[in-house]
């Protein structure tokens, strides 16, 4: 079990700055998130369309925000666990252990939600048995592509992730390309490579079609597709890849025994913590009177929060509140002489 | 103010008056009606505030956005009819509109 001051759940804009605000107090912090790098909804919804109202930066894309934020969190050589959601957090006397679905142990004073909506899962197909086949012949993510080998692979969806695996794994297997529409919405040249594929015959294309049924007992053997006019196919298949993107799901977080509103959890605006001594909650996952889901509200969140984490991280010291620009203590903490 | 009603999959019906300028989503968020998420908090990011909107409207509101129509791909259960309610801004011309939300969002 790893001890450190803070255990900060989801590495968005806002818990990317707690990181910040913990480290320029000298407190260590680590964070968990269970996307496979930093940004959150930044990185994950929207990389590429432009913010306005982060103050001082009049224009800046999701991507260019964390990129700056990890930039200015370099100096605390934060540990930072991708791809673990935090299933479980127990009460140790004025401790709090925080386990992960990746077996991870922390033991910290204090926990910092800055989770935004939940923590992203891929949407999963609804048709019966989906789950049944899910992890043997139906997936979400394609994590080792030698298992996709020599196979009659059906890839579903209409965007970059469903476009780059149906070229990806062309090379060795069958594919057979369905999406809702006949429009798809990828790179100029992935979608000129997909053609070029249909016309070469290594790619099968079916639309505008939606998934009907998976067929097979132990593993998927076919599936039925039905086409807007109401025609329904059936495919020989081994394998089904589906990529309708991520949506968040609360998850874990809502079994604490926070005090919940909707789906936000209730703190105080005094320093953002919830019912439960040394639980925080930042950012778009938090609710108080007047609360706007903007990242710069979570930045002053965190910087309030911070400090109540280190009284009860560090109960011996006096907190002083001290300014960048004067204080060497500071200085020293982010590496400038 | 335009009366929009809401209807679930189960043709519950609930009919409310939205102000003109808010959107679909957030008139059914104000007022709890179930069955629309909105987790990105209507900055079409998500598809969660999908409802299908009846034959008979389709025409008479604005056309999706192409970035609209790609986040519905997204969406659960997608039809023809389908649109983001975040993307739907009510003025006199929607009085009577009536959505119907999905079995569920996600």
């Amino acid at each position: 079990m790893k001890k450190t001051d803070v255990v900060i759940i989801g590495a968005g804009p806002v818990g990317l700055f707690a990181v910040h605000q913990l480290g320029i107090k000298g407190l260590e912090a680590i964070v968990v998130d269970n996307l496979d790098k930093a940004g959150g909804q930044c990185i994950e919804l929207y990389p590429d369309k432009p913010i306005y109202d982060i103050p001082a930066v009049p224009e800046c894309t999701g991507e260019e925000l964390t990129k700056n934020l990890l930039e200015q969190i370099k100096p605390f050589k934060t540990e930072f666990f991708y791809n673990e959601r935090v299933d479980e957090v127990k009460q140790d006397k004025d401790n709090w252990i925080v386990k992960t679905n990746n077996k991870n142990e922390f033991i910290a004073p204090n926990i910092i939600i800055a989770g935004g909506v939940g923590s992203f899962e891929p949407r999963k197909l609804s048709v019966k048995d989906s789950e049944k086949h899910e992890g043997k012949s139906l997936f979400y993510s394609v994590k080792n592509k030698d298992e996709f080998k020599n196979k009659n692979i059906s890839i579903f969806g209409g965007g970059d992730s469903a476009l780059d695996w149906a070229l990806e794994l062309s090379k060795f297997s069958k594919i057979t390309l369905i999406h809702r529409r006949n429009e798809f919405r990828g790179a100029p040249h992935t979608l000129s490579e997909i053609k070029k594929l249909k016309n070469e015959g290594k790619i099968s294309i079916k639309t505008p079609c939606q998934l009907e049924g998976v067929n097979g007992s132990e593993n998927i053997e076919s599936i039925s597709i039905k086409f807007d006019d109401g025609k329904i196919e059936k495919i020989k298949t081994n394998i089904v890849l589906s990529f309708f993107g991520l949506i968040m799901k609360l998850g874990p977080i809502a079994e604490w025994g926070l005090n919940m509103n909707k789906k936000t959890i209730e703190v105080n605006s005094k320093n953002f913590e919830t019912n439960k001594n040394g639980i925080f909650a930042v950012g778009d996952i938090c609710s108080y009177p007047g609360k706007l889901k903007l990242i710069l509200s979570g930045f002053h969140e965190v910087a309030l929060a911070s400090v109540e984490c280190f009284k009860r991280a560090r109960p011996n010291e006096k907190y002083r509140f001290e300014f960048t620009t004067s204080s060497k203590n500071i200085q020293d903490r982010l590496g400038k002489k | 103010m335009p009366k929009i009603t809401y209807k679930d999959n189960q043709e519950n019906s609930k009919t409310i008056e939205v102000e003109n300028g808010l959107t679909v989503m957030e008139g059914a968020i104000q007022n709890d009606i179930p069955g629309i998420d909105a987790d990105c908090g209507g900055s079409m990011a998500c598809a969660t505030c999908h409802v299908y909107v009846e034959e008979k409207w389709l025409d008479k509101l604005p056309k999706a956005e192409e970035a609209e129509v790609d986040m519905i791909d997204m969406a659960f259960e997608p039809k023809k009819n389908s649109r983001l309610s975040c993307q739907l801004i009510v003025s006199d011309k929607l009085d009577g509109l009536i959505v119907t939300t999905p079995e569920k969002q996600s």
